[in-house]
């Protein structure tokens, strides 16, 4: 049987648009807007000034914080600017401004790290660090945080998030079949940090030749185990990727690495194997550029910091008629207004989508038909807390536990009246969290 | 390129609609239909179609009256109104359907905010209506092949009306043939004793994903359980198949406690609602003075969903003692 959760939608999978395509490396562009805070936790301060000539892989921006990750220029050039630039998440964020060189100088100083096998643990650790890993999958968490867990905790699973259950988005599906023995080196990386004998990958069973290179690359190696999974969205969540194999589910308000559990995206395994082979940090990473809204779909290795238009100038450019451009998935993506926006490394995908397939309908009433209840992959009640959440009644949104929705979407897709429960409960979810601000000065 | 839209997401949503529900639920329907024509005639037909015809008018009246925006395109009330005509017997006057169907839209519905606001389900309730209205005309059931006219009303003599089963089982323990109840061959309301024709529907919604079997199927177990349980002669001695196969039962459970609106949202819930649903049933047909009970029992049911929905959630995800 396969491996699986309860709850869960079936979109189309769509992804039959890029699934077949290589990874295309695109030129970085003349300028690059390369945004200071493109992770969970504390942004980054510049470490360069304005005018400064910098090398690519050289750093740019850091924190002191120990939740940050830090950024580095994605190719050797000036910088021309330190200002607000236009965001994936929407608002504005300060961003050093890099002219390109076209010269492609690497920085001198940096010199592969090892191979993990004779690095010690604090070594993988930093290099992880000053690489400024960070969870690639779209969340964007800050990998050496999630990979040195409080020293009570006992780590038993390390697993790489390889179900993509988004649709549309093949930049993991396509690492797969590409880097499959970079995914295993950055997973047996990792591993090493806990000296487990153990690790898993998870992949979506739609993804018959992804698991294939996986399991050839891995020949007679045991020591990972490739688990297939019933293709369901949102498979490729943390919480339920951990339950669907290891059967145990994170507690309500508390982290995977109180089951034991750590897991990291595909990409970003196998940024961990670049940076420790090479000493590489991240300055690029794959951006699938899909939806019937664009000319020529593909998959392409993006400098971070590229503007969307010129990866759409790639793609063969937009239809007249795309109403949403969309950074990442349908499911979770977030809308983009400018073209001028910047990849950042937790861009998965630029996805384009014409009326005809976009929810723009007039909401109708709800009927209670309960498929948002069944949907709903945490086991709550959206229609009840969306309904609390317009009322504003703080009680009842925390009754109904609204503050374990994972913002999956599940509940919106289904709904037969148009509704979008999981707007009306982020909505609800600041309100409470600023109502709880209130309340505690 | 015109403006982009910025919205919340998801971006996609998926194919089912409440239309195209309802209209599910109508195609569910026309196997019904065609087994009431098979076994009282055109005028099954006829009524249904006037019932239709009735609860539309009454919805589009609403609307225009109230400036409401129209709401006939998703075609809940051309269901409801096909559901009240299937629950009433076929030689009931042509009115009753048009009052019934209009107490459904109008007094169960409308009055309480429309679609998705009423708190009992329309159909059954235009039903009882009519019920509570016109006893003798909705309670008389003619005797088949008696030629019933395709429109104008006919005297419900006792000549030509004839007891249902379940009005036999109980007055004199006669129990109709199983084959008889399960094509539909049986004195009855239009759309509630072909039980055949009612079972290719529903596998279609449950095809379509319209339904799940979570209702229906504790429904009809609880009815069975509790039919053979409060026999018609005592303790323990009930006939298992004749309590499903007569009466409404098996259509109550495909139709009417599916109802989105009025059943709780949770499947444990519906479980719940089911089993409650075949008791209150069985002790109104057997220990009431009605012969039949499904309508009220899904009724009264439908009355205590909210507090169903209230108490009994789904098993939510990483639910743990609070010191755990």
């Amino acid at each position: 049987m396969k491996l699986t959760f309860k709850g869960g939608v079936h979109p189309p999978s769509t992804k039959g648009l890029t699934k077949d395509l290589p990874i295309k490396v695109l030129k970085a562009p003349e300028k690059l807007y390369v945004p200071l805070r493109q992770h969970i936790g504390a942004p980054c301060e510049p470490t360069v000034l304005v005018g400064d000539a910098v090398k690519k892989g050289q750093l740019i921006g850091k924190s002191d914080s120990f939740v940050s990750a830090p950024v580095h220029s994605p190719v050797s050039g000036k910088v021309i600017a330190i200002e607000a630039c236009y965001h994936p998440s929407g608002v504005k964020a300060p961003a050093v401004v890099i002219e390109n060189d076209f010269q492609d100088e690497w920085d001198p100083e940096i010199k592969p790290v090892g191979d993990y096998t004779s690095l010690s643990k604090q070594q993988i650790r930093d290099a992880v660090k000053n690489a400024g890993i960070v969870g690639m999958g779209g969340a964007a968490f800050p990998t050496h945080v999630k990979i040195t867990p409080p020293p009570d905790k006992e780590v038993k699973y390390i697993i790489v998030n390889g179900a993509e259950c988004e649709p549309y988005l093949t930049n993991d599906y396509r690492a797969m079949l590409e880097y499959p023995e970079e995914i295993i080196y950055g997973l047996k990386a990792v591993m090493k940090l806990f000296d487990l004998k153990e690790g898993y990958i998870g992949i979506e069973d739609n993804k018959p030749e992804g698991i294939k290179k996986i399991e050839e690359a891995l020949g007679d190696d045991t020591s990972v185990k490739v688990c297939v999974l019933k293709a369901k969205y949102p498979q490729g969540s943390e919480k339920h990727l951990i339950k669907a194999i290891t059967k145990k589910e994170v507690p309500s308000g508390k982290l995977p690495v109180d089951v034991g559990a750590i897991v990291i995206n595909v990409d970003t395994a196998v940024s961990i194997a670049n940076t420790l082979k090479t000493g590489r940090p991240v300055v690029d990473r794959v951006v699938t550029v899909t939806g019937d809204g664009v000319n020529r779909p593909c998959n392409l290795r993006v400098a971070i910091g590229t503007p969307f238009k010129d990866i759409i100038a790639e793609a063969g450019g937009l239809k007249d008629n795309v109403k949403k451009l969309i950074s990442g998935g349908p499911m979770m993506g977030i809308c983009q207004y400018s073209l001028d926006t910047p990849v950042i490394k937790g861009t998965s995908g630029l996805l384009a989508l014409t009326p005809e397939l976009i929810n723009d309908k007039k909401e109708l009433p709800c009927v209670r038909c309960g498929k948002c209840v069944s949907a709903c992959p945490m086991g709550l009640m959206p229609l009840y807390i969306s309904m609390y959440s317009k009322a504003e009644d703080f009680e009842k949104m925390k009754k109904y536990n609204i503050m374990d929705c994972i913002e999956c979407g599940s509940c919106s897709f289904v709904c037969p009246s148009f509704k979008n429960p999981v707007e009306y409960i982020r909505m609800g979810k600041a309100k409470l969290q600023l109502q709880s601000k209130k309340e505690g000065k | 390129m015109e403006k982009l839209i910025v919205s919340s997401s998801p971006h996609i949503t998926g194919r089912q609609t409440t239309s195209t529900i309802m209209r599910d639920v109508l195609i569910a329907l026309i196997p019904t239909l065609l087994a009431g024509i098979w076994v009282f005639g055109i005028r099954a037909l006829t009524m249904v179609l006037i019932s239709m015809a009735a609860a539309m008018v009454c919805e589009g009246l609403w609307n225009y009256i109230f400036k409401r925006e129209n709401s006939l395109y998703d075609l809940s009330a051309c269901v409801t109104g096909a559901m009240v005509a299937l629950i009433l017997p076929p030689s009931a006057p042509w009115w009753v359907f048009v009052a019934a169907s209009a107490f459904a839209i109008i007094i169960a519905k409308q009055l309480f905010g429309g679609l998705g606001q009423n708190f009992i389900n329309p159909a059954l309730a235009g039903r009882a209506f009519a019920v509570a209205s016109w006893p003798m005309l909705t309670t008389a059931f003619v005797k088949l092949g008696v030629p019933l006219p395709a429109f104008s009303s006919l005297e419900l003599t006792d000549a030509v009306t004839g007891a249902t089963p379940l009005y036999m089982v109980k007055t004199s323990g006669v129990i109709a043939p199983y084959s008889d109840l399960f094509i539909g061959k049986v004195p009855g309301c239009i759309g509630e004793t072909s039980v055949i024709a009612i079972l290719i529907g529903a596998i279609y919604l449950l095809a379509r994903r319209v339904i799940t079997l979570h209702a229906p199927l504790s429904y009809i177990l609880s009815s069975a359980l509790f039919g053979f349980i409060f026999g018609y002669e005592g303790w323990f001695t009930g006939d298992i198949l004749f309590t499903v196969f007569s009466g409404g039962i098996v259509f109550g459970a495909f139709f009417m406690i599916t109802d989105y609106v009025t059943t709780p949202t949770t499947k444990a819930g519906q479980v719940v609602a089911g089993i409650l649903a075949g008791f209150l049933t069985i002790l109104i047909r057997v220990k009431g003075g009605y012969p039949e009970g499904v309508s009220y029992a899904i009724m009264l049911v439908n009355v205590v969903t909210p507090l169903i929905d209230k108490y009994i959630s789904p098993k939510k995800y990483g639910r743990v003692a609070k010191n755990g």
